[in-house]
């Protein structure tokens, strides 16, 4: 294993320096075991099932297929930079209400892809929505709860936008 | 830092002659999934996605009927509409890559670099003709499609080349990618047909993906319809030569079994795909001009 000087990330804004890594790891590594930011999720590392999306620049992409390394000088926003405790994001209020969360593990992916899908545009269709949430898979398969959260998600972006 | 980020054609192509064993990284959809199960491993990388010359797209030519491709176009921007009018089929195929999230960053010359059987533009290139522009600190050469796929995830690429440019021909006339695979998301290609039609030119050309180790024309068929099909009115083939373009198109394929399909249901596959390309292409009626 070949170590790596040390680089640093923008993520949520914030500048983190990563000091121990070693080449090849993902951005999804580094987020998770280097830097503590546990919320994106770890399962297939291959860019199947979309529980480590993040935004880069702005995209929703798997960070599991990020080298960490490369990521440098781009602006990264994880789950942690969605909401907070006591203060979600319209996105993850709306999933706690439609009761869209089983066992919770592709529930961060979600989020973030439905974010990213709202900020695009905010009345899509149904076919659209499936279309955005189609790289997250729910093994609990609770697709139809998910699908009433990016409604309530969607009306209360609205609302929002048209005071 | 083993990894160069480059910002730059030239700066990769030098950072490439100075790591002539180092990895091209583009979108790393397919690179990090080898890294991450540990079958890669990684000494130098250079980072190709921040160079904005690998990114654009242009017309050119006397006529604008070339389109010049930056070798780091996305798959999300190959479907955006106004390259979708273009090359509607290379749009379709990209359409069908992964997930949002894997389109977002896999990249035109990452799926060229792959060159794997089921690299879903392939065949879309191969039934366009293609050609392949590869750039190194000592010049640049350009390849045909078929020159440049030489085998199972093995292409024409010597240490320190890199995939600049991709150009196609903008054609006249309607074109189809049609895929089959276990479910419609997230799926690797168990069989894949393009089919492209140059009315001016009255031909029909017509290529295969996941039936061989490179992507297939099936000339045989492309020479029968281009005799017999009504370019004038697009009409639709009566079904005795529906079923014979289909015969010869399934017999160009050469599949084999594996573990995501059987030869025989590729090759059904495929005669299936044929009829329904050359059925959608020749509606029976032009289409209105736009």
């Amino acid at each position: 294993m070949t170590s790596v000087d040390g680089f640093s990330l923008s993520i949520n804004g914030h500048n983190r320096s990563v000091v121990d890594a070693v080449a090849g790891e993902s951005l999804l590594f580094v987020l998770r075991e280097r830097l503590g930011l546990a919320g994106s999720k770890n399962a297939c590392e291959e860019g199947e099932c979309g529980s480590c999306t993040v935004r880069l620049d702005g995209e929703t992409v798997c960070s599991c297929l990020v080298l960490a390394e490369a990521a440098a000088g781009r602006e990264v926003v994880t789950i942690e930079g969605l909401g907070s405790e006591g203060d979600l994001s319209d996105v993850q209020q709306a999933f706690l209400d439609a009761g869209a969360v089983q066992c919770g593990f592709c529930t961060p992916g979600l989020l973030m892809a439905v974010d990213a899908l709202l900020d695009d545009d905010s009345k899509p269709d149904d076919l659209t929505v499936r279309e955005a949430i189609s790289g997250n898979l729910c093994r609990c398969t609770g697709y139809g709860r998910i699908l009433d959260a990016v409604d309530r998600a969607a009306a209360a972006r609205q609302a929002e936008a048209t005071p | 830092m083993p990894v160069t980020i480059a910002t730059s054609i030239d700066e990769a192509c030098a950072s490439l002659a100075a790591h002539p064993d180092a990895l091209v990284l583009a979108g790393g959809t397919d690179l990090m999934v080898e890294v991450n199960r540990g079958v890669r491993t990684i000494g130098h990388v250079v980072a190709v996605d921040r160079i904005p010359e690998l990114r654009g797209w242009s017309l050119e030519g006397d006529r604008a009927d070339v389109l010049r491709l930056g070798a780091g176009t996305t798959c999300t921007d190959l479907a955006e509409p106004a390259l979708a009018s273009l090359v509607p089929a290379l749009a379709q195929a990209a359409r069908t890559v992964g997930s949002p999230q894997i389109r977002n960053t896999a990249t035109l010359g990452g799926n060229l670099a792959t060159a794997s059987p089921a690299g879903d533009t392939l065949p879309v290139l191969a039934a366009l003709d293609a050609e392949i522009e590869l750039q190194s600190a000592g010049g640049a050469r350009r390849l045909p499609l078929d020159e440049f796929v030489t085998g199972v995830k093995a292409n024409a690429l010597i240490p320190g080349e890199l995939i600049t440019v991709i150009r196609v021909p903008v054609l006249e006339g309607p074109q189809e990618f049609l895929k089959v695979g276990t479910r419609n998301a997230m799926v690797i290609a168990v069989t894949s047909l393009a089919l492209v039609v140059d009315r001016p030119g009255r031909n029909v050309r017509i290529a295969l993906g996941s039936v061989a180790p490179v992507p297939l024309r099936a000339v045989e068929a492309e020479v029968l319809v281009a005799e017999r099909l009504d370019f004038e009115n697009m009409a639709s083939p009566d079904s005795d030569l529906v079923d014979r373009f289909a015969d010869l198109v399934a017999d160009a394929a050469r599949p084999i079994d594996d573990h995501r399909s059987s030869a025989a249901y590729r090759r059904h596959a495929v005669r299936v795909l044929a009829r329904r390309a050359i059925l959608r292409a020749f509606p029976g009626s032009a289409p209105v001009p736009a």
